[in-house]
């Protein structure tokens, strides 16, 4: 189907948003401002862009480690969210969560999660809300190869399946396990088929394609909202650095990566499909890429100058306030 | 006031919040008897141990869930169901299968409102049996509370009686922080007064079951209706027990705990996990640091010895304490110089 101006414009804004966010956070790292690891999402825009641009902030998404795309995809307030990828005291977590903790339960983002494979059955618990409230929303989890290969990410699929929930499991296969190939690590190569096994439907794609995944997330989409249950959305891309900044990248060859970024690029085909067709001027899009680039820049030199959190902060939020 | 069971008043607290709040679910593992589809209608068994019988009867399958064998998802989706609103009730039929989930249990739900800056409650409570008597064996007899009460974010209840288990089943519900609540396999029969009405006990509050002034003795779970036992035997021995069942161990009532023993001057405390940093050497530790001065002999913890619980019933016997050993251990404080 068609989409509106205004939705493309919009699916190119998460998309570049993303990049040009991750891009500055990459440069800040190596500037040793940024504490603990980061892992970065460029490459694989298309994905949560694709799948979020079909959700509501009412319908709930579950992340990962590698979760600053899914949040920025999902519409997380940009600075606030810096600011917890910094650890201030104004963060979305109030610093205490970090860069692979971040949520934001306001626009249904549960939360970035490191522990790999551990967000599967979270976001089946979300979906749940359908069942026991009657309550119309689509839950999706973002769940890597490598995780695919964890025992909650099984238990979750049967479990959606079981009761016939409306989940999206979304599968971001870039290829590697943090260092570990996927033609190595997953028995079988087929993380979507998996899914059919459970008795779902289930979709492979070119996840560098943002109408791949946006067609497919559409379709899982509205059979959730009807009550038909789950799907699974294997979405093939390109992870363009390494596992965490300051990886090394052993494992991978100076010439895979140069192919990567010449290759799977989801702004390039974007880009080119919305403008050979002629669907959107270049200069709008220009427009947008300006506006994002000063509003990242601001929201980290704001997060950068906002105070760290108090020391007397450490002890609460354990419990409820005054229950402990 | 009517004499129900523990099992009784575990059921009756359930359907109470249920009907109070239709965000209160209860999901897990044969819990509607294993027939969980819409279509049955047969009389639902309520679980292996009928600690769910009547419930899906009352509430229908869409807020009593049968779950496939899978505890990890079972904790997961109970976790994130609470995160986005829900009051979910899940059941992990044994706690010694908190193996295969704990995950879900330590890393995700009792971590969401510290990690993620109070933006949501947690509003979770794990049912599960723990405890040794009924010939279970290695794998289904454990009492792994201290584990629990290890985990900042948890809280973590032990009922010993028909009475409390009702109340504190009610708060816990009502709590807004994920809830361990232990419920011990060899009490589920077990008789006591419970009033019809809803009623709730308070986490974090213990309870002094008789007062004395020669011991302290700190009982938990089960061990609290074995130290009854024993009261009669330490009267004829001359020693004045005072009793105190905390109820639950996370929040935990130390100043009950610091008051007693500055009364007493002894403590002992009787304890079903395993030894090696047991909840009662955590609440001697405590005694020691606080109230070190009122002591008149050194506190004292009985627990079972440090292996996995047997299933010879001989073995099993001897692996929990005993009246003999309560006794002979409130002796030798008593008479300690």
């Amino acid at each position: 189907m068609q989409l509106s101006k205004d939705k493309l414009l919009d699916a190119y804004t998460r998309m570049k948003k993303i990049r040009v966010f991750e891009e500055t956070m990459r440069d800040e790292f190596a500037k040793g401002t940024v504490p603990a690891f980061i892992h970065l999402y460029i490459g694989q825009e298309a994905i949560a862009s694709g799948i979020c641009i079909e959700l509501n902030d009412n319908d709930t998404i579950a992340s990962t480690h590698r979760g600053h795309g899914h949040c920025l995809a999902k519409n997380s307030d940009l600075e606030r969210m810096t600011m917890e990828i910094f650890c201030r005291a104004d963060g979305l977590c109030e610093g205490k969560g970090g860069s692979m903790h971040i949520a934001d339960l306001s626009v249904g983002m549960l939360g970035a999660n490191a522990i790999v494979g551990a967000n599967a059955p979270i976001a089946v618990g979300a979906a749940l809300r359908q069942r026991v409230m009657g309550e119309n929303l689509v839950s999706a989890a973002f769940i890597g190869d490598g995780a695919s290969n964890q025992g909650a990410v099984f238990e979750a699929m049967n479990l959606a399946s079981v009761l016939k929930l409306p989940v999206l499991f979304v599968f971001e296969n870039n290829g590697y396990a943090e260092f570990t190939g996927v033609d190595y690590h997953c028995g079988g190569g087929d993380i979507a088929g998996r899914a059919e096994g459970f008795g779902m439907p289930s979709y492979k794609l070119d996840g560098s394609d943002f109408f791949a995944v946006q067609e497919a997330a559409a379709e899982a989409v509205e059979r959730a909202r009807r009550g038909d249950g789950p799907s699974a959305i294997e979405c093939y891309a390109k992870r363009w650095y390494g596992h965490f900044e300051g990886d090394p990248q052993h494992y991978r060859t100076k010439e895979e990566l140069e192919a990567i970024r010449k290759d799977s690029d989801p702004l390039k085909i974007f880009r080119q499909k919305v403008e050979e067709a002629g669907l959107v001027e270049s200069g709008d899009l220009d427009a947008i890429d300006k506006d994002l680039l000063s509003q990242v820049t601001n929201a980290v030199e704001k997060a950068k100058n906002s105070p760290l959190p108090n020391v007397e902060e450490l002890t609460t939020n354990v419990y409820e306030k005054g229950s402990y | 006031m009517t004499i129900k069971t523990y099992r009784e008043a575990i059921i009756e607290a359930m359907i109470l919040e249920m009907k109070r709040d239709e965000k209160v679910f209860v999901i897990g593992e044969d819990i509607s008897g294993g027939r969980g589809c819409d279509d049955f209608d047969g009389e639902a068994a309520g679980g292996p141990m009928g600690l769910t019988q009547g419930l899906w009867d009352e509430f229908g399958a869409q807020r009593v869930i049968d779950t496939p064998i899978s505890e990890t998802a079972i904790m997961g989706a109970a976790a994130g169901a609470a995160l986005s609103g829900l009051r979910p009730i899940a059941e992990l039929m044994f706690s010694d299968f908190f193996g295969v989930c704990f995950d879900q249990i330590y890393n995700q739900a009792a971590k969401f409102r510290f990690m993620y800056g109070d933006q949501g409650a947690t509003p979770l409570v794990i049912r599960t049996m723990i405890g040794a008597g009924i010939g279970c064996g290695p794998q289904h007899s454990q009492s792994p509370y201290s584990i629990f009460a290890n985990i900042p974010g948890l809280k973590v209840v032990t009922p010993s009686n028909p009475y409390d288990a009702k109340g504190l089943l009610i708060s816990s519900i009502r709590d807004n922080d994920p809830v361990i609540f232990c419920e011990h396999k060899a009490l589920l029969g077990m008789d006591g007064e419970v009033p019809d009405e809803s009623y709730e006990v308070p986490l974090g509050k213990g309870k002094i079951l008789k007062e004395g002034n020669d011991i302290s003795i700190v009982a938990i779970g089960q061990m609290v209706g074995v130290v009854q036992n024993c009261i009669k035997n330490l009267e004829k021995k001359g020693i004045s027990a005072e009793i105190i069942d905390p109820r639950s161990l996370s929040p935990f009532d130390d100043e009950m705990v610091y008051d007693s023993v500055e009364k007493t001057g002894r403590l002992l405390v009787l304890d079903e996990s395993n030894p090696v940093c047991s909840f009662g050497s955590w609440i001697t530790s405590m005694v020691s640091e606080e109230v070190f001065s009122s002591l008149k002999a050194p506190t004292k913890v009985l627990t079972p010895p440090h292996c996995p619980v047997p299933a010879a019933p001989n073995l099993e016997a001897a692996y929990l304490p005993d009246v003999e050993t309560i006794i002979s251990a409130s002796e030798n404080l008593k008479n300690y110089t």
